[in-house]
C-alpha cells in the first residue's frame, strides 16, 4: 500500500502537550488520515515522529510546531490540514456551563456545607443509621424519619448522641418542633411556656393542635421515637429531650407524651424528671388513664389556663344509623389507638367494630403515607360505607407541614357519598398551610360533624351508634 | 419569655424531598443530600463500622496525624545504604507479587535492574534469574519504607532521596526521577536506560548528595518538600502528573549548593552544568520527592485501631492495592485498571499496560487528581473540561474525612485540598479515588505509551470494609 507523508514546522505556533495530544487524537480520526502526530518539536518529541517513521526537519526546535501526518494519498492532505487547524482551534474553545456544584452524597459532606444545620434523615431504615451516625459524628441534632431501624442501630445511636450531647428525634419520629421550625408532620403553633417531648408523632399533634386552640403556644416539641421509653433504650432521648426543654427558659410546663413505658423505665424518667427545676406533666396514654385531649386539659389548668369547649362543626343533618357497627378509618395510629381504647370501654371489645390504622407498615410498604397519598383510606372508606353493618363511619384528618395540601378535596366528595354518619376529628391549626377552617368547611358540607378533639370525635361517634341500639 | 431553644439556621435532608419542601415552606434554607444506596453488599458492614465507639475519634486521630507531618530532604544516598537493600533483592511498585504474575513493564524494570547491578550482562538474560528465583527477592517498596513511580523497581546501587519527619525521625525514601519516554521506570531497558541510570549513580547521585547535605548543613536547614508542595499547588502544579514548578523550586533551592561542590568538592563542572539541565529538563523530577513526603505524612497514620482512612494506594501493574490505617499491613488487592487518556506516537489501548506504580500515594494524600481543580491542563487527559477539574477535587471531598489546611487551591477560594480517603465514604458514595497517571507498554521494555486518568478496581473498597468490620465486632463483646 503506497502512502503520503507530509511533515511541516510551524514556528512559533505553540500549544500544550496536553493539547497537542488531544488534536493529535481528533486528526487521526479524521477520513483518510493513516497516522498523525501535531507536536512541539522537543527532542523527545522528535524521537517519536522518528520512530514512526517521519522525516523531521533538521532545523526543528522546541518552540516550533511540528504537524506530521500519514495519508492515504495526497488528495487527503488539503482536509487534514483544515482538521488540524479545526482540532487546534476546539482545543481552546471553551464550554459554557456545568460549573454548578453537585448536590452533597451524604449526610456527612452537606453537614460540611452547613455545619449550623438540624439533619432530617428518612432514607430506607436499613440505611439511616449510617446517615444519622454523621450527623452524631458532627455534634448535630437529627431527626429520623425512618422506620425500620434495627433496635441495636437506635441503641449504637443514641449512646453516642448522649456521650456528644447531640439529640436524636427517632427512629420512626414523624413530627417535631425544634424552636418553632417544624420537621416532617408539624403543625403551625405559636411559640408559648410548653415544651413537649413525644414518643409518638400524631399524638404530639392532637397535643399541639389543642393548645393551640386554647391559646397556649408550644416552641419546641422533641420527638424521641416510639421505642425510646422501651425497655432497651431506657428514654436515652427523652432524657436529652427533657434536659434541653428544661435549659430553655421559655418553657414553664414540660409534657411528655408516650405510651406507658415499663414501670422500671417510668420510675427511672420520673426521677430525672423530678430532678429538673421545670415541672414535667407526664401524658401516658393507655387503658384506664387519660385519654390526648384530657392530657391537654390538664396542661392548661397546671399553667392556670381556661379551658376552652373543644370545637365542634356539626353538618345540617346525619344520614341513618342502621347498622351496628363503628368503622374507624386512620391516618394517625395514636388516633387509631386512642379511638379505639374510648370506644372498647364504652362499647366493650367484641362489637365488631374496626380502628384501622392505614399509616401502619402493612398499608405503607412501597407506598407513601396515607398523610400523603390518601387513596387507599378512601377506597377502604367507600367499602366500609358499602357494608350493611357500618353503622357510623370515625376518620381524622392531620394537618400540618409535610401532609397533602388539601385533604379535604379528595376526602369531602368521598364522604358525600357516604350514607352513614361521619365524624372526622380534624388535628390542625389556623396557621396550618391546608387551613383547618377551609378544610372544616368542606367536610361539613359533605355532611360530616368535625371535631379539633379525637377523643371528642369518638365519643360522639359512640353516641351516634349508640341510638340503634 | 424567651426562648433559648433557638429555630435552627438550616437544615440537612437526607431522603424523602416532600420533607425538604416543608423545610423551605417556612424559609429555612435546606441542603438536599443526592443520597443513593452504598455499594453491593455493604449496608450491614457500613452500619458495624458506623457503631464502632473507636472509629470518629481514630479517624480524627489519623487526619490529623497525617496532616501534622513536615517532609524534608535531610540525604541522598545508595539504597544499599538507605535500605540496607544486598545485592538480589528488588524492591517494587504496588502490593506483593512474584514474577510469575508481573506484568510487562514490571518484569522490564526488574530485567534492566538485574543488568544494572551485574547480576546479568544482558538484560535479556535476567528472564531466566527471576524466573528460578534462587538469588533473587522481590518485595514492595512499601514495606521498606519505600515508594517507587511506575514499576518502582529499586536496586542496592540506585541513589534514594531521604525525606525525614523532624518531629520524629521517621524517614521515607524514593528513587531519583529519570526523565520520559524509554526509562526503567516504564519498563525499558535498552542500553540508553541502563547508560543514563549509571551516569545518574556515577555522577547525579553523589552530586546531589553533597548538595542536600549542603543545604541541609546550612543556617536555612534541609528542603522543606512539604513547603515547596504548598507552593506548587498554587502553581499550577498538582503535584502526579504536573510538576513542572516544584522541580524549578527545587533547582533554585539545590542549585547554589551544586555549583558550589565545584570549588569545596572538586566536582567537574561539566558534570554539574549536565545535572542541572537533567533537573531542569525533567518536568517531573520533583514527583520522586512529592511521593516520599506524601508517604511520610501518611504512614503517620498507620495503626491507628479503628480508623478508616486510607494509609496508601499503590498497583504493581497486576493488581492495585490499598493499605488502611486500622487494619495493619494488610494489602485489600483486585485488578489494576487501564487508565482512560491520550496516547504518544502510534500506540494505541492493545498497547498500554494496566495501571501501575507507587505514585497513587500522591492521590492519597490529597493532591494529583484529588487537586485536578489547580492544574485544570491534566483534565485534558480525557478530553475534559475545566468545569471538569472543579468538579473532580469537588468530588473528591465526597470521599475524604477533612481538608488540607496547607496545601489548598487558589480557584476554589483556597479550599483546603481533600484528604484522608475514608472507606466507608467510598462504599456509600460509589465514588471511587480519582488517579491522575501515565501508561507504560504492557510489553517489556516499550516504556511510556501515554498518560491519563483511572481508578482503584471498586470491590477493594468493600473487602476493606468488611475486615474493618470484623475488627470491630471482635472488639465489641
Amino acid at each position: 500500500m503506497s502512502t503520503y507523508s507530509h511533515v511541516e514546522l510551524r514556528p512559533g505556533a505553540y500549544a500544550d502537550s496536553v493539547t497537542l495530544l488531544q488534536v493529535s487524537r481528533v486528526v487521526q480520526g479524521l477520513d483518510g488520515v493513516l497516522a498523525a502526530q501535531v507536536a512541539m518539536a522537543t527532542p523527545l518529541n522528535v524521537d517519536v515522529l522518528t520512530e514512526m517513521g517521519f522525516e523531521v526537519p533538521a532545523q526543528a526546535g522546541p518552540n516550533d510546531l511540528v504537524v506530521a501526518l500519514r495519508l492515504a494519498g495526497p488528495d487527503a492532505l488539503a482536509p487534514a490540514l483544515a482538521g488540524v487547524d479545526h482540532a487546534l482551534r476546539d482545543a481552546n474553545r471553551r464550554e459554557e456551563g456545568a460549573t454548578a456544584i453537585a448536590a452533597p452524597r451524604t449526610t456527612a459532606a452537606a453537614l460540611r456545607r452547613a455545619p449550623d444545620a438540624v439533619a432530617v434523615v428518612s432514607v430506607p431504615g436499613e440505611h439511616a443509621f449510617v446517615e444519622a451516625m454523621d450527623a452524631v459524628d458532627a455534634g448535630r441534632d437529627v431527626m429520623v424519619f425512618s422506620d425500620n431501624v434495627p433496635l441495636e442501630q437506635e441503641l449504637a445511636l443514641k449512646r453516642a448522641a448522649a456521650e456528644r450531647g447531640v439529640l436524636v428525634m427517632g427512629p420512626d419520629c414523624g413530627t417535631a418542633v425544634v424552636g418553632g421550625l417544624g420537621l416532617g408532620f408539624a403543625n403551625v403553633v405559636p411559640p408559648g411556656p410548653v415544651g413537649i417531648v413525644a414518643a409518638s408523632g400524631t399524638g404530639c399533634q392532637q397535643l399541639l393542635a389543642l393548645l393551640a386552640h386554647a391559646g397556649v403556644g408550644v416552641t419546641s416539641a422533641l420527638g424521641v421515637g416510639g421505642r425510646d421509653l422501651s425497655a432497651d433504650v431506657r428514654g436515652l432521648a427523652t432524657r436529652e429531650a427533657l434536659r434541653r426543654l428544661d435549659e430553655d427558659p421559655g418553657v414553664e410546663l414540660i409534657v411528655l407524651v408516650s405510651k406507658p413505658p415499663a414501670p422500671d423505665v417510668t420510675a427511672e424518667i420520673e426521677a430525672y424528671a423530678g430532678g429538673l427545676s421545670t415541672p414535667v406533666e407526664l401524658a401516658l396514654l393507655g387503658p384506664g388513664r387519660p385519654d390526648l385531649t384530657a392530657a391537654a386539659e390538664s396542661v392548661l389548668r397546671r399553667l392556670g389556663r381556661e379551658v376552652p369547649s373543644w370545637p365542634v362543626d356539626p353538618p345540617e343533618s346525619f344520614g341513618r344509623v342502621d347498622g351496628t357497627v363503628l368503622r374507624g378509618l386512620f391516618v394517625g395510629g395514636t388516633l387509631a389507638s386512642e379511638a379505639e381504647l374510648i370506644a372498647t370501654e364504652a362499647l366493650g371489645a367484641d362489637g365488631g367494630h374496626t380502628f384501622v390504622d392505614f399509616g401502619d407498615d402493612e398499608y405503607t410498604t412501597g407506598r407513601a403515607h396515607p398523610m400523603i397519598d390518601p387513596s387507599i383510606r378512601l377506597e377502604h372508606l367507600a367499602r366500609a360505607a358499602a357494608h350493611p353493618a357500618t353503622g357510623v363511619l370515625l376518620l381524622d384528618v392531620v394537618l400540618g407541614h409535610g401532609a397533602e395540601p388539601d385533604p379535604a378535596a379528595s376526602l369531602a366528595p368521598a364522604i358525600a357519598r357516604v350514607e352513614q354518619p361521619v365524624v372526622v376529628a380534624v388535628v390542625g391549626t389556623d396557621g396550618d398551610p391546608q387551613g383547618r377552617d377551609r378544610q372544616v368547611r368542606a367536610l361539613v358540607e359533605a355532611g360530616a360533624e368535625v371535631h379539633l378533639s379525637n377523643a371528642g370525635a369518638t365519643r360522639r361517634a359512640i353516641e351516634l351508634l349508640g341510638g340503634t341500639r | 419569655m424567651t426562648s433559648q431553644q433557638t429555630t435552627p439556621h438550616a437544615v440537612v435532608n437526607v431522603g424523602a424531598d416532600l420533607l425538604a419542601d416543608a423545610v423551605a415552606d417556612q424559609a429555612v434554607p435546606v441542603t438536599r443530600v443526592d443520597w443513593r444506596p452504598p455499594m453491593d453488599g455493604t449496608a450491614a458492614d457500613l452500619a458495624t463500622v458506623a457503631a464502632d465507639p473507636l472509629r470518629r475519634a481514630a479517624n480524627e486521630r489519623a487526619l490529623a496525624a497525617m496532616l501534622g507531618v513536615t517532609a524534608t530532604l535531610v540525604d541522598v544516598l545508595p539504597a544499599s545504604e538507605a535500605l540496607g537493600l544486598q545485592p538480589g533483592e528488588f524492591l517494587h511498585a504496588g502490593p506483593p507479587i512474584a514474577w510469575s504474575r508481573a506484568s510487562g513493564p514490571l518484569r522490564g524494570a526488574l530485567m534492566g535492574g538485574a543488568a544494572l547491578e551485574g547480576l546479568v550482562d544482558d538484560p535479556e538474560d535476567a528472564v531466566a534469574l527471576f524466573e528460578s528465583g534462587a538469588s533473587v527477592s522481590l518485595e514492595p517498596c512499601h514495606h521498606r519504607g519505600t515508594v517507587g513511580p511506575m514499576a518502582g523497581v529499586v536496586t542496592p546501587s540506585m541513589w534514594m532521596f531521604v525525606l525525614e519527619d523532624a518531629a520524629t525521625g521517621r524517614r521515607t525514601h524514593c528513587s531519583l526521577n529519570e526523565g520520559l519516554g524509554k526509562v526503567l521506570r516504564y519498563g525499558a531497558y535498552g542500553p540508553e536506560v541502563l547508560t543514563r541510570l549509571r551516569w545518574m549513580g556515577d555522577v547525579l547521585g553523589p552530586l546531589l548528595q553533597r548538595a542536600v547535605r549542603a543545604v541541609r548543613d546550612s543556617d536555612a536547614g534541609p528542603v522543606d518538600v512539604t513547603g515547596i508542595l504548598t507552593q506548587m499547588l498554587q502553581m499550577g502544579d498538582e503535584a502526579h502528573n504536573r510538576n513542572r514548578a516544584g522541580t524549578l523550586m527545587l533547582l533554585r533551592d539545590l542549585s547554589p549548593a551544586m555549583v558550589t561542590t565545584i570549588d569545596t568538592g572538586g566536582v567537574d563542572p561539566a558534570d554539574v552544568a549536565e545535572s542541572l539541565r537533567f533537573i531542569g529538563g525533567n518536568d517531573h523530577f520533583f514527583l520522586n520527592l512529592a511521593m516520599p513526603a506524601c508517604k511520610l505524612a501518611l504512614d503517620a497514620a498507620r495503626g491507628i485501631e479503628g480508623s478508616t482512612m486510607v494509609v496508601a494506594m499503590a498497583r504493581n501493574g497486576t493488581d492495585f492495592g490499598i493499605q488502611v490505617a486500622g487494619t495493619g499491613d494488610e494489602w485489600f488487592t483486585g485488578p489494576a485498571l487501564l487508565a482512560d487518556g491520550l496516547y504518544l506516537g502510534d500506540y494505541g489501548p492493545d498497547d498500554a499496560n494496566p495501571d501501575i506504580g507507587d505514585s497513587a500515594i500522591t492521590e492519597t494524600a490529597g493532591i494529583g487528581g484529588f487537586a485536578m481543580a489547580t492544574a485544570p491542563a491534566i483534565v485534558r487527559f480525557v478530553g475534559g473540561s475545566v468545569p471538569d477539574a472543579l468538579a473532580t477535587t469537588r468530588r473528591m471531598h465526597e470521599i475524604t474525612l477533612g481538608e488540607n489546611p496547607r496545601w489548598s487551591v487558589p480557584v476554589l477560594e483556597f479550599q483546603g485540598t481533600p484528604s484522608g480517603i475514608d472507606v466507608t465514604r467510598v462504599c456509600r458514595t460509589g465514588i471511587l479515588p480519582q488517579i491522575n497517571t501515565g501508561m507504560a507498554g504492557k510489553q517489556a521494555g516499550v516504556g511510556q505509551v501515554g498518560a491519563g486518568l483511572v481508578t482503584p478496581p471498586a470491590e477493594i473498597f468493600p473487602k476493606a470494609l468488611a475486615r474493618l468490620a470484623e475488627l470491630a465486632r471482635g472488639r465489641t463483646p
